[in-house]
């Protein structure tokens, strides 16, 4: 086994060394070095083990938590530095001159835009996603991950995806395609490490313990499956070279724009939605110690959630070369979309029921709740938005971005706060996290800069979608562009501000961890005794 | 694993599951959340019944109202267009230069060419038409090619310097990098300097007025105030295009500038350029 793995490691460090000396742009240079040092690195290490002492199987009885750990540690990391190029490029629209000449072209606010969508969505919420599927996936099924290390292979590679991704929007290679930035290599690479988190999630519910499949495993599943298809058929493309990064895209025009609008819905659909409904139908009941309100109501908005999700893309190309035919069905279904999204919601709510006094005494739980409040109203309005009508006056505007921002910063940040604030104490043996005060701190810190975020955002999107429409009696254009952008500033500034709360809670949070973390040390939870008696 | 039982604080039967401890209440569908979804689906089915929504063989379902936001567009530009259509036809026909300001025709024209020049103009020369470096003001009476209304019109609609219009103005200003040598540049830049402003050095300023004569006066003239014809700049007024520093001044000449404009008159329709010319000369630079 090992030989083998020598043998394979020992052709990427050759490949890469090749693609290093032979690339065509910086990007692929810098990447294909990078993969040359890590790859000559695990060859060593592969080498030093080989014909050694063979390592003693891991327990079977026990959960698998150290790749856990190492997600929740990832999430925190990498919330901060997505919370911080957000920050930063809220500024730089408010005060171009922060796009610095010395530091052109790396960090003006084209590379930086799709570096901080890039490290909240996929670096913060993807390793969330990750590490709170592979907690649940093994306490709901009462056994440890399948698959041995590959859950391992899982964090690591994902890490490197993000790296790489990153490193590549800054050097200047990108696809150009909303949320599918990374170039192909980057893409196959995504592809493998997230077929084998498929494999683990997959292979652990096959394990299972338990006679039945629990709901948030249904919206984990769901959300891996989905996104492997998405990111496979938005991300077909030609390389110009296989020492280049560059790629042409396989559909092209209209076709092209739909496939990418497909993807990038159901990247809100599945990722953001189904993924975190996953995280929501474990914790909250766990939290509020209560039972999950209605099992009628999650089968039932699960499959109508799946099912119409996919077909609501075509609302992002109203009024474009798209035929109407195809942006009605989008829109019809965005609108039926929006009480199987609020089922989540009130699902997640009426759990309280017994329980609504914890809202006093525990920020974690207040933390749930209005991530479920903001879930709620995203939900609404964005059936809303993708009316007709309504998307002509909103469309291109800061009204999208408000959007966007209330249900990633209230809904995905919050949620996934709560989750971090509820596994830490676990995961290193405490009982609390080190100051429940600071998670307060914490709460009022994010949520009033998702207020001033969202609502500065609504106004000038509003007006300026006003201002772009607003004709004289003779039906002549009143505003220039620029006037429109002259009259945003306010609300720009308004609006950095609100990501200045933001990334502050998260500091807090972040010492609050790191005070948690120092105190405990890891800790090995048993798989329940029931179940390993009768597994063997 | 049927261990259902009644849930203590709500009365609710649980069914009976139980996953690392959540378990799962038997309570119904909201029936308000059922109403509100079945009402989305009825809405839906309408609403694809009277758009054009579900995709066949050889084309999509119409829909009963005969909706299209192409034709709405194309509706909406006709519907414009035919209300103006005789000031249109008018300003066509006008003779710019005699047009009173007070006459109906110039408000017009000036209505649409400002919602061209914002939708056009404005982003190079600003939308304020106050320029930007390379761009010229539009506000002062500095003109570079004649600023009375026909010869706005005619820069409007040929553009400067492009390869798309052979009626386009043309000039080019050598680099005297390759001419000149660096002394003497120095000493010109102090020359061209001094005409606006109190010279540092006037030693060095002189000399550099043989230079100016014997190299720049052709197109700038005698006395440095430009020339028209030729789009060369006065370079007594202390309006610069791309700066009146020393460092610019010294580029400017050792690598000469060549701005271009496009043709407008071959994206915009006549009435637009009539209107647009109208519009700049009356900001208030106008000849």
């Amino acid at each position: 086994m090992n030989y083998i793995k020598l043998a394979l490691l020992g052709c990427v460090t050759l490949i890469a060394a090749l693609g290093a000396n032979w690339a065509h742009d910086l990007a692929y240079q810098v990447h294909a070095f990078l993969i040359m040092v890590i790859a000559a690195y695990l060859f060593v290490r592969v080498l030093r083990a080989t014909d050694g002492p063979v390592p003693v199987a891991l327990p079977t009885d026990q959960y698998d938590d150290g790749v856990i750990r190492a997600g929740v540690i990832a999430t925190a990391f990498w919330g901060i530095a997505g919370f911080l190029v957000g920050t930063f490029i809220a500024f730089q629209l408010a005060y171009p001159s922060l796009n610095f000449d010395w530091a052109q072209p790396f960090a003006n606010f084209g590379r930086l835009r799709p570096l901080h969508t890039s490290a909240v969505i996929f670096a913060f919420g993807g390793n969330a996603l990750i590490c709170t599927s592979f907690y649940v996936v093994q306490r709901t099924s009462g056994v440890k991950l399948w698959g041995g290390k590959a859950a391992w292979f899982v964090f690591w590679g994902y890490q490197l995806f993000i790296v790489l991704a990153a490193t590549g929007y800054l050097l200047g290679a990108t696809q150009s395609k909303e949320y599918a930035e990374p170039e192909w290599y980057i893409d196959i690479w995504l592809t493998i490490v997230w077929l084998t988190y498929l494999a683990v999630f997959l292979g652990t519910i096959v394990r299972r313990r338990e006679k039945h499949i629990y709901v948030a495993n249904w919206f984990y599943l769901a959300f891996i499956i989905t996104v492997a298809m998405l990111h496979v058929v938005n991300n077909l493309s030609v390389p110009v070279s296989i020492w280049g990064s560059k790629s042409v895209q396989v559909f092209s025009g209209v076709q092209d724009a739909m496939t990418q609008w497909w993807y990038g819905h159901n990247a809100v659909g599945f990722f953001l939605t189904a993924g975190f409904l996953g995280m929501m139908y474990y914790f909250v009941p766990k939290q509020a110690e209560r039972p999950i309100y209605s099992y009628k109501l999650s089968i039932i908005h699960f499959w109508a959630l799946i099912f119409l999700y996919i077909w609501a893309g075509p609302h992002h190309l109203h009024y474009t070369a798209l035929p109407d035919w195809a942006a009605t069905l989008g829109m019809v279904f965005s609108i039926v979309l929006w009480m199987p999204s609020w089922g989540g919601m009130i699902n997640g709510l009426m759990t309280l029921q017994g329980a609504w006094d914890k809202l006093r005494t525990d920020p974690i739980m207040r933390m749930f709740v209005l991530s479920l409040g903001f879930y709620g109203m995203s939900t609404f309005e964005g059936p809303m938005m993708s009316i007709r009508a309504v998307n002509s006056l909103s469309h291109y505007t800061d009204w999208t971005i408000g959007h966007v921002h209330s249900g990633a910063l209230g809904w995905n940040g919050m949620i996934t706060f709560a989750c971090l604030y509820y596994l830490t104490p676990r995961l290193w043996g405490r009982k609390e996290m080190h100051s429940v005060s600071a998670i307060s701190w914490h709460f009022w810190l994010a949520t009033l800069g998702i207020v001033l975020y969202a609502s500065s955002m609504w106004v000038s999107g509003i007006m300026e979608g006003l201002m772009w429409r607003e004709v004289d009696d003779q039906g002549f254009l009143v505003n220039a562009f620029a006037d429109t952008v002259a009259a945003k500033y306010p609300m720009y500034v308004v609006r950095s501000l609100g990501g200045v709360m933001f990334l502050s809670g998260a500091l807090v949070m972040v010492w609050n961890m790191w005070m948690t973390i120092r105190a405990g040390k890891p800790v090995t939870i048993a798989t329940p005794a029931r179940y390993a008696v009768a597994a063997e | 694993m049927t261990d259902k039982k009644i849930d203590k604080e709500t009365g609710v039967e649980t069914t009976g599951h139980n996953w690392d401890g959540i378990e799962e209440l038997n309570n119904p569908l909201p029936r308000w959340w059922l109403w509100t979804l079945y009402a989305c689906i009825v809405w839906a089915i309408g609403y694809t019944i009277l758009y054009p929504a579900w995709p066949m063989i050889s084309g999509a379902t119409p829909g009963m109202l005969g909706y299209s936001t192409r034709a709405n567009v194309a509706n909406d530009i006709t519907a414009h267009e035919a209300k103006n259509a005789a000031l249109t036809a008018d300003l066509v026909a006008a003779d710019l230069p005699t047009l009173a300001p007070d006459d109906p025709l110039h408000r017009y024209a000036v209505a649409r060419g400002a919602s061209v020049f914002r939708a056009q103009c404005s982003q190079c020369h600003g939308s304020g038409a106050a320029g930007a470096k390379g761009y010229p003001n539009l506000l002062d009476d500095d003109w570079l090619w004649g600023g009375d209304v026909a010869s706005i019109a005619t820069t409007i609609d040929h553009g400067i310097r492009n390869d798309t219009d052979p009626d386009a103005r043309w000039s080019q200003m050598p680099a005297f990098g390759d001419i000149l040598s660096r002394e003497e540049i120095t000493s010109v830049v102090a020359y061209v300097g001094s005409l606006s402003a109190p010279a540092e050095d006037p030693g060095l300023a002189d000399a550099g007025a043989t230079v100016f004569s014997d190299n720049c006066a052709a197109c700038h003239g005698d006395n440095a105030q430009g020339n028209r014809d030729m789009g060369a700049p006065d370079l007594t007024d202390a309006i610069w295009l791309y700066g009146g520093d020393t460092a610019t001044l010294t580029e400017t000449v050792t690598k000469a500038r060549f701005g271009v404009m496009p043709a407008w008159g071959q994206r915009l329709t006549d009435a637009d350029v009539a209107a647009v010319a109208v519009y700049v000369h009356g900001l208030g630079g106008g000849e």
